[in-house]
């Protein structure tokens, strides 16, 4: 089935309440869906997920300089907390970061002494009277403003954007420099990273997601393409190029390849909900580290292993590159991420189980329960499993999202978007 | 190299890297005759490491092409490339490859992928006439022919290095302000369109104080290690007119390279 190549989303997030999911997609338009308010008339629909609000987040723009189109794709969005009526995201793509506030407006003023109800001006002479305007009902009306513009701080792409706990600050990383801003000020940030050598023949790593600690305002982690995890201190010094804090797991010798590096590159990095840990996302792994312990992580979930022995064929399809993110659920007892043939896996941490399930149309149908699903690696296949030679790798699921604090997860599926809640026993 | 061989070559890679493997032992009897198939189906090592280069090298050639390439994957490739390198250093094999040395035209191949992605400064000294008429080569229609030459002749030395250094160079923009390649690219990419020609256009939005070698390097020493720069509040200036169609007809090629150079 053809779908227009800007339909692709590229990024998936709950708000903090879970009551608002926002999508990004490839052609620069933001997709906000809003959950039903539970009605004792129809238990079943049990907050359901509607659109709420749709804009144009960010436009193609050419660069005449460097001859350069940039993107208009969004990579990241991420949600402010709730301060007032108002809802306010952080969208952004390659180069350019936005805050846009998306607001309701369902009353309309009435009563205007100086103008009639079309607008148009009354005639001086013709009022006698002073009236107060008056707030009358009207079709609620979703309406979304670009508030704040950030650009031209950022010289290679802004891979990562972190909304900092003092909900003042934020940043925004690209592959080689970290940048500070504050929301209100659009034509300055600080370079807090900055990991560019002086001769860029010498170029061997970037950054490739940085995030800031939940609680702790000074901390923040970014991760690199060599598979490490710095922990850097913003209280330590203005510019963090010395970390407080180097994770790294020694390399395994049994398994090293010339493909070790490329699946040692950390695609995303998430903080858990306490504060206490971070997951990392490599091609094959999901890590789970606590801070207090540097030299390794306290526990590797495989997600796709019987992919090690296809790396060189996902080298050549590019395929290798692809960045998977991961995400915890509310109580960070549970962790997920994507794989291909549209699959994305579950992880209980307590338990050790692990599941495997779908997004596609033809095994979902609504409110059906999700079966697991498996991939056979050795010779004799069982009726339902797949086979690693028939795994479709077009269909990939980069973004996930968790609910804050409920069992509903956001999967999208290339151009699709899936939204799985717990069943209602 | 058919597209069906490519892929049957890199399951065998595949086998091949799992565990980085160096040499298949072929000792006991009761193996002998799987092994001796095996033997043949599974190319030499060296010969899938060379392979693996080559692919990785194409792949950064490929990264040249592009309008604005994935650093990190680039990073990633060219670490690899130095890593197969490094093996085939100390192996002995990369001795070997030296020796096979190129001939003339395929000079002509190395040069012009070099001077593709040099700075600025390097370019203003004069050596664009030469990438021109390469380019006008490929543009007749060798270029697939231009690719495996450029593949199978890049493994000396000095080729590769050169590669990264100039491909950073590429990703650099701050730095390249007055790359001219670009420019070339923009245009090469327009010459499948023969229409009246709007040379004017192509070059009307572009400030020429911008090209001028001293605006470049001074603008690069200022450049501290600031979130916001200056400089790059020019692409929002000339994004008024982002639907300019450029369309240059082949024959006003000279006369462009003409104007690159004297700028």
């Amino acid at each position: 089935m053809a779908f227009p190549d800007s339909d692709i989303i590229s990024t998936v997030e709950f708000n903090h309440t879970g009551e608002l999911l926002a999508t990004g997609d490839k052609g620069g338009r933001v997709v906000i869906f809003q959950r039903e308010q539970e009605s004792k008339n129809q238990p079943h629909r049990r907050g359901e997920y509607n659109v709420y609000s749709t804009f144009q987040s960010h436009e193609p723009e050419f660069d005449y300089l460097k001859s350069l189109e940039i993107e208009e794709k969004i990579n990241k969005i991420r949600w402010l907390p709730q301060q007032n009526a108002a809802y306010f995201l952080l969208s952004t793509n390659d180069k350019t970061v936005k805050l846009w506030k998306v607001s309701e407006r369902d009353k309309r003023p009435e009563g205007y002494n100086l103008k009639d109800e079309d607008g148009r001006l009354r005639d001086p002479s013709m009022i006698t009277m002073l009236r107060v305007p008056v707030l009358r009902p009207m079709d609620l009306m979703v309406e979304a403003t670009p508030r704040r513009v950030f650009a031209n701080a950022h010289t290679y792409h802004i891979n990562s954007i972190s909304v900092n706990s003092d909900y003042e600050t934020y940043m925004s990383a690209d592959d080689l420099r970290i940048n500070l801003w504050n929301f209100e000020i659009t034509n300055q940030s600080f370079n807090i990273v900055d990991i560019k050598p002086a001769n860029m023949e010498e170029l061997t790593e970037v950054i490739t997601a940085a995030e800031f600690h939940p609680h702790h305002c000074n901390t923040f982690v970014y991760s690199s393409s060599k598979g490490t995890i710095r922990l850097c201190d913003m209280r330590a010094s203005a510019l963090c190029d010395r970390h407080s804090k180097f994770f790294e797991e020694p390399e395994d010798p049994s398994n090293r390849s010339f493909f070790s590096e490329i699946i040692s590159s950390i695609s995303d990095v998430k903080f858990s909900h306490s504060g206490r840990y971070i997951m990392t996302r490599d091609y094959l792994t999901v890590k789970v580290w606590d801070l207090n312990m540097e030299n390794r992580p306290i526990e590797t979930y495989q997600v796709h292993d019987y992919l090690r022995s296809k790396l060189c064929s996902l080298y050549e399809n590019d395929c290798i590159f692809d960045k998977f993110e991961c995400v915890w659920n509310g109580s960070d007892s549970v962790i997920m991420t994507g794989s291909y043939n549209n699959f994305f896996r579950m992880f209980d941490r307590n338990t050790k189980r692990d599941v495997t399930l779908e997004a596609s149309r033809e095994n979902s149908k609504p409110r059906a329960i999700l079966k697991p699903r498996k991939v056979c690696v050795g010779g004799k296949r069982r009726k339902d499993e797949i086979s690693v030679d028939s795994l479709d790798f077009s269909k990939k699921i980069l973004h996930t999202a968790w609910h804050p604090s409920e069992n509903i997860i956001a999967v999208a599926a290339t151009n699709n978007l899936y939204i799985f809640q717990d069943k209602v026993n | 190299m058919g597209e069906e061989e490519g892929l049957h070559q890199t399951q065998l890679l595949d086998t091949m890297f799992v565990r980085g493997l160096k040499r298949k032992c072929f000792d006991g009897e009761e193996d002998i005759e799987g092994t001796l198939a095996g033997f043949k189906a599974i190319p030499s090592y060296n010969l899938q490491r060379q392979s693996l280069l080559d692919m990785s090298l194409v792949k950064l050639q490929l990264c040249h092409m592009l309008v604005e390439p994935n650093l990190c994957r680039s990073v990633l490739i060219a670490n690899t490339v130095r890593q197969i390198q490094e093996e085939m250093t100390q192996d002995g094999t990369w001795q070997m490859i030296n020796t096979q040395s190129a001939g003339q035209t395929s000079l002509d191949r190395l040069v012009s992928t070099d001077i593709l992605c040099r700075s600025s400064k390097e370019q203003a000294e004069g050596k664009l006439v030469p990438v021109y008429s390469t380019f006008a080569k490929d543009c007749e229609g060798t270029q697939s022919q231009d690719n495996s030459e450029i593949m199978s002749t890049v493994t000396s030395p000095q080729v590769p290095r050169n590669l990264q250094s100039n491909m950073w160079e590429m990703e650099n923009p701050q730095e390249n302000r007055g790359n001219f390649q670009k420019s070339l690219d923009q245009i090469f990419e327009t010459l499948e369109n023969k229409s009246p020609n709007t040379v004017e256009d192509l070059f009307s939005e572009v400030d020429n104080s911008y090209y001028d070698l001293d605006t470049v390097l001074t603008g690069m020493m200022s450049n501290t290690k600031m979130g916001h720069c200056d400089l790059e509040t020019f692409p929002s200036q000339t994004s008024a007119n982002s639907n300019s169609n450029c369309k240059s007809d082949l024959n006003e090629l000279d006369h462009i390279v003409e104007i690159l150079v004297e700028s």
